[in-house]
């Protein structure tokens, strides 16, 4: 294990400068998530233009893999349907979790995230924004947690 | 021009070190330096020789068989109660109970004592530095019987606001239950004036000594405490294992909280009568060899002796805090004027959990996180530090370590 695998320059950059970062105003769908276990907290808003998410922000505090995790997805499903970015999570979630995974063409930046799955404390890190999206689009109004 | 005298350290760390097999080794390549010990401290070879000997040679169960084993682990184990007795100076092997943890030592207060003695309107007194265990078993307590929790505010330091607590102390205090020791920022809390201010009230006063017992002696008797809580495990001692000093007067007038063997005298379907202390609170087997463990453990701690042990940690943690401070962006949190050897800091630009994997890939082991104390994270408005806390056998050298994993951090992050 090599730290530089986790911590890759996208990761640093996405950490350091965070895309989309910010907030919504209403009708925008809102989801609240939290990582009991660091204390990262994530507040992801979504504009649906009926199944296509046409803008994402998130706002929170958190460790630089939930950072720029959040701002990854944030960027990878800007512009696409919910479907899509439904699959992009199966991907990532593959990538964060599977020794054997692959690391296909369609994850485009995402794939800086596979030195995560060598740090099973932290695939959680990278996995809370999009429990959040998830919980965003579904409009549920329950805080999602990782525990 | 003076020369700065070099201090030999009190200890000889060499040899202390090599009783801790599990300091020998190395993690991610590199030597193990472990500076976790306020979650866990580890254990010397003499805890765990004696916990593997009372498994080899005289195990049974305690207080039951007539036969010869299991009265050498009634001898066993209630030598380890007089020796928890002797440790803590109680007047009495009646005051001592076994439980599993702290934890559990504040629950059974809890439940027990704060069952018959509280009334709605009644009010517990804490403060705003507790560990979780001395704030929700309280709250659990409230919700059962209508009493309300007081909480005594700190200060920017991270120490008790004393006036602010004697202020707290009113017609409806039934009880103070207080840290002896912060587990989050370190800070040693005033417990003389904790106590003697609600002993003029007539208030009775829970401690919670978890991080207090591994770094200075205390003496229940001289604190003048009711009850006073702590574990094994951050004692070198062995987990699931942990002690309630009660007063003897007050643990008598405590119905059981837990129902089984061994707490009985006697048993019919019309009723049941309870066994005497500290008995009436052990209900069902006991954790035999979490106690014998303890009481090794308390002996290898009193063959070093806690006054040299604590100004060895003293030594660390003022080394730790000048050379700390000395890192660019890094902010101490908790600066109490009294405290024990642990580090709580956050730094700039680096969140604590990744701080916590980039020095685990140092072979340094920090805890990260809320700490189990997510009030005083608020207080603070941090989401959760980097704690390094330290035991009698760390080093300077491993603390430069970790100042060096520190330095490497912040560049990576830029």
């Amino acid at each position: 294990m090599d730290l530089k695998d986790l911590y890759r320059d996208v990761i640093l950059d996405h950490n350091k400068r965070p895309r989309n970062f910010g907030t919504l105003p209403p009708p925008a769908h809102e989801a609240r998530g939290h990582n009991p276990l660091c204390g990262d907290q994530l507040t992801v808003y979504v504009e649906l233009d009926g199944d296509v998410i046409r803008d994402l922000r998130f706002e929170g505090k958190g460790c630089a893999i939930s950072v720029a995790s959040a701002s990854l997805m944030s960027e990878a499903v800007k512009g696409r349907s919910r479907a899509d970015a439904n699959a992009l999570y199966e991907q990532v979630h593959d990538l964060l979790t599977r020794q054997d995974a692959p690391s296909p063409p369609s994850l485009g930046k995402l794939a800086a995230l596979q030195g995560v799955r060598e740090f099973p404390a932290r695939v959680k890190c990278a996995s809370l924004c999009w429990h959040t999206l998830n919980a965003a689009l579904e409009g549920g109004v329950a805080p999602v947690s990782t525990e | 021009m003076a020369v700065a005298p070099r201090l030999a350290p009190p200890l000889d760390l060499e040899r202390l070190r090599a009783d801790f097999p599990i300091l020998q080794q190395r993690v991610h390549g590199k030597p193990l330096v472990y500076l976790d010990n306020g979650a866990s401290a580890q254990r010397p070879r003499a805890v765990l020789d004696a916990e593997r000997r009372y498994g080899e040679q005289f195990h049974a169960n305690v207080h039951r068989g007539v036969h010869w084993l299991s009265q050498q682990a009634t001898d066993l184990f209630e030598g380890a109660r007089e020796r928890v007795r002797r440790f803590l100076n109680a007047r009495s092997t009646k005051e001592i109970v076994f439980t599993r943890g702290t934890t559990e030592s504040i629950n059974l207060v809890a439940q027990s004592w704060g069952g018959v003695n509280l009334r709605p309107g009644d009010e517990i007194v804490i403060s705003w530095l507790e560990h979780h265990a001395n704030i929700v078993p309280w709250q659990l307590a409230c919700e059962r019987t209508g009493a309300r929790l007081r909480v005594v505010p700190i200060d920017r330091r991270g120490e008790l606001d004393l006036d602010a607590y004697r202020a707290s102390l009113g017609e409806r205090t039934r009880l103070v239950a207080m840290s002896h020791v912060s587990n989050a920022l370190g800070t040693v809390m005033p417990v003389r004036e904790i106590v003697a201010a609600a002993r003029a009230r007539g208030v009775p006063v829970l401690l919670d000594g978890a991080q207090a017992v591994p770094h200075l002696r205390v003496d229940v008797q001289a604190l003048d405490c009711d009850f006073y809580a702590f574990s094994g495990h951050k004692l070198y001692g062995p987990t699931g294992i942990g002690v309630l000093y009660g007063r003897e007067a007050l643990l008598e007038a405590m119905p059981p909280w837990q129902g089984g063997g061994d707490m009985i005298r006697t048993v019919s379907f019309e009723g049941s009568t309870w066994n005497d202390l500290p008995y009436k609170f052990e209900a069902g087997t006991p954790n035999m060899t979490g106690a014998i463990g303890l009481a090794a453990a308390m002996d290898y701690v009193d063959g070093i002796g806690l006054e040299r042990i604590g100004a060895w940690e003293h030594e660390l943690l003022e080394y730790a805090t000048a050379k700390l401070q000395a890192v660019p962006g890094l902010t101490i949190v908790g600066q109490a004027r009294d405290k024990a050897s642990l580090v709580s800091f956050v730094m700039d630009g680096v969140h604590p959990h990744d701080l916590g994997t980039i020095l685990d890939q140092d072979g340094i082991a920090i805890r990260t996180g809320h700490h189990c104390a997510m009030p005083v994270m608020t207080f603070f408005d941090v989401p959760a530090t980097a704690r390094a806390s330290f035991a009698f056998y760390n080093t300077r050298a491993e603390i430069d370590r970790l100042v060096a994993a520190l330095h490497g951090a912040r560049e990576m992050f830029g």
